[in-house]
């Protein structure tokens, strides 16, 4: 992305990769139709309202949880996917016993299930009848149809991103170090976290911003567990959806452009999070 | 510290790493192991450090049991290959490392191990390095700063895989000179592993050779050069041409020649081991091996005549070297002696 020097698209200089041109202008045409265009579209469809309209929708309190509720759930299951995901690719990376591929397959299921299948699956699964549901229910846990669903939800379609992004980087990370870290007389969790955390941690934050972006933007899984109380458990996307039903698109958009914003600017700290603990691995 | 290794062995699968292997170590020197690859030196450098276990025998340092010591406990400095840096810390926090990892209630303070990272740092010749990451340095300074970590922890014993392995041969060179240095300086017990003779025969005490997974010699750098105790030995350190003889009763032949050399206690097929630069040319009919030059190299001060001799069953091509200015031509006739030789059992 940030490739290129200064000067190099007006100047044309002798390189050993040809078609710069050629790429660069498909990437720019590619991204403009696929995702600045539509983004585009947000906007300007926002625009409709008066400024003062905007912040009324914005600041309602039906928004507002729904804002809590969205990025908040979102972080949480995010953060519970780092830790937990991050003990599910130390076993499959470290570890061998029988039907480990299976296990790693296992992993991308949340990928390619369609979300409304978990969705239900995972409501009847803890509703208070459910196999899981009926052990919780005495303790006076519900999950289905609470924030906790919303959560619980948030965290199954999270896995694989965590997985997915830890797992090569830990396969690739030399033994040695580990081994040199004990000879200068580490204890084991010395090891794991001056020696493996850091060296997995760019990778890790990566994973943690999929998932959490994944989790935002999350509709099919978390509607069908979410019971969808308005200022308890309605998450951003059914809310916009909410609103398109009631024919108020304006509405829908803003809502939109603000969920786009925070995303984008969450994101992009993350990023520069990343990039900081790359630059200091010398990457 | 005193090292002893006795009978130790390793198997990897259906591989014989190390074969029953002894050998004493003594306080303050540096011994190498040298081998080829797969000679098991590696194996026994790690079983020394606790990365790994035998399958049998027993490891003491200075007399108490090493083997029921981690390698966490052993107070060990070991410099691996590729370095082992953690690239994620600095060079002064890579050699803190050690110290920062110790229980509380044997930490040094912080001020004390920042003084002995900035010894190290000037012990090593790296001082202007202290804030660079190992990803900013050279294969050189990288194994300075590994080296420098293995020292901070004061260890009892220092153990080198191919510290100088992956660096080119000036650096190599340098380098090695520069540990030897070091070694003066520090007298701590160094065992160095390492596939490269120049490398072992000009840094060690004495050296170790190797191979498959057995000990094959223990001595002095001229012990092993000037004495091989085997054909393996022979044909390993140093340039070496084997000629392949019979003996009976005493009597040693090349081909259907008489060769009048020593060769007590062997009976049967043997092989008679030169150093190139051992072998006179001489007038042919006065010497017992005799051959066509095939080829002249010129290589510094002194010509390597590659030359074909007749030997049992066809012939074989050895390599002698002859000074400048009394250079041979091609076809031409020459005959041999050996002045110093070996001769072992084929």
């Amino acid at each position: 992305m940030t490739a290129f020097a200064p000067g190099r698209i007006l100047k044309r200089e002798k390189s050993v990769i040809p078609g710069f041109g050629i790429t660069f202008g498909l990437t720019v045409t590619w991204l403009g139709l696929i995702v600045l265009i539509p983004l585009a579209g947000l906007f300007i469809k926002t625009f409709e309202l008066s400024l003062d309209e905007f912040l009324a929708i914005l600041t309602s309190s039906r928004v507002l949880n729904a804002l809590k509720i969205s990025f908040g759930i979102s972080f949480l299951a995010a953060v519970t996917n780092a830790v937990l995901g991050s003990i599910v690719v130390w076993v499959l990376v470290r570890y061998d016993f029988p039907g480990r591929r299976i296990f790693d397959a296992i992993v991308d299921i949340p990928f390619a299930l369609p979300t409304a299948v978990a969705g239900i699956a995972l409501t009847t699964l803890y509703a208070e009848n459910g196999w899981i549901g009926q052990f919780l229910a005495p303790l006076g846990i519900k999950v289905s149809y609470t924030p906790l669903g919303i959560y619980v939800a948030l965290v199954f379609i999270g896995l694989p991103f965590i997985v997915r992004t830890v797992q090569p980087v830990l396969e690739d990370l030399d033994g040695e170090l580990e081994e040199a870290a004990s000879s200068l007389g580490a204890a084991r969790w010395q090891v794991i976290f001056k020696v493996i955390v850091p060296a997995v941690l760019p990778a890790l934050l990566t994973g943690f911003a999929l998932a959490f972006a994944r989790a935002v933007g999350e509709y099919g899984s978390v509607i069908f567990i979410a019971g969808n109380l308005p200022n308890v458990s309605e998450i951003l996307p059914l809310l916009i959806v909410i609103r398109l039903e009631e024919f108020r698109y304006a509405d829908a958009t803003a809502i939109a452009v603000i969920m786009l914003l925070i995303s984008f600017v969450l994101l992009f700290a993350i990023n520069q999070l990343q990039r900081w603990t790359d630059t200091r691995v010398g990457r | 510290m005193k090292i002893d290794v006795n009978a130790v062995s390793k198997t990897f699968g259906t591989f014989r790493a190390l074969d029953n292997i002894n050998l004493n170590i003594k306080s303050g020197e540096l011994i190498s192991l040298l081998g080829p690859s797969g000679s098991g030196k590696t194996s026994l450098l790690r079983i020394i450090a606790g990365l790994e276990w035998p399958d049998s025998g027993d490891i003491r340092f200075d007399g108490e049991d090493a083997l029921s010591l981690t390698v966490k406990e052993r107070d060990v400095g070991f410099v691996f290959q590729h370095y082992a840096l953690f690239r994620h810390l600095t060079v002064a926090d890579n050699i803190a490392f050690g110290l920062r990892v110790r229980p509380r209630k044997v930490r040094k303070p912080e001020f004390a191990i920042r003084q002995k990272v900035e010894e190290l740092l000037n012990l090593v010749q790296i001082a202007s390095l202290a804030d660079r990451y190992p990803s900013q340095l050279s294969g050189g300074q990288r194994q300075r700063v590994a080296l420098a970590r293995a020292l901070a922890i004061e260890p009892r014993v220092l153990l080198l895989d191919e510290p100088f392995g992956a660096l080119d041969a000036k650096v190599r060179k340098d380098l090695r000179r520069w540990l030897r240095g070091l070694h003066n300086e520090l007298h701590v017990t160094s065992i160095l592993v390492t596939h490269d003779q120049e490398e072992a025969l000009e840094v060690s005490d004495r050296v170790v050779v190797m191979g498959h997974g057995k000990i094959e010699q223990v001595g002095t750098p001229s012990d092993v050069y000037d004495s091989p105790a085997s054909a393996f030995v022979h044909d390993f350190i140093g340039e070496s041409v084997a000629l392949p003889i019979t003996v009976e009763n005493g009597v040693a032949r090349v081909g259907e020649r008489k060769l009048s050399i020593n060769a007590d206690g062997i009976s049967g097929a043997a092989r008679l081991f030169v150093r190139p630069h051992d072998i006179e040319i001489a007038q042919p009919g006065l010497s017992a091996i005799e051959g066509q030059v095939l080829a002249v190299r010129r290589f510094g001060p002194i010509h390597r005549v590659d030359i074909s001799v007749p030997v049992d069953g066809g012939r074989t091509t050895i390599e002698a070297s002859v000074p400048a200015g009394q250079e041979p031509k091609i076809g031409e006739t020459l005959g041999l002696i050996p002045e110093r030789y070996r001769v072992f059992a084929a």
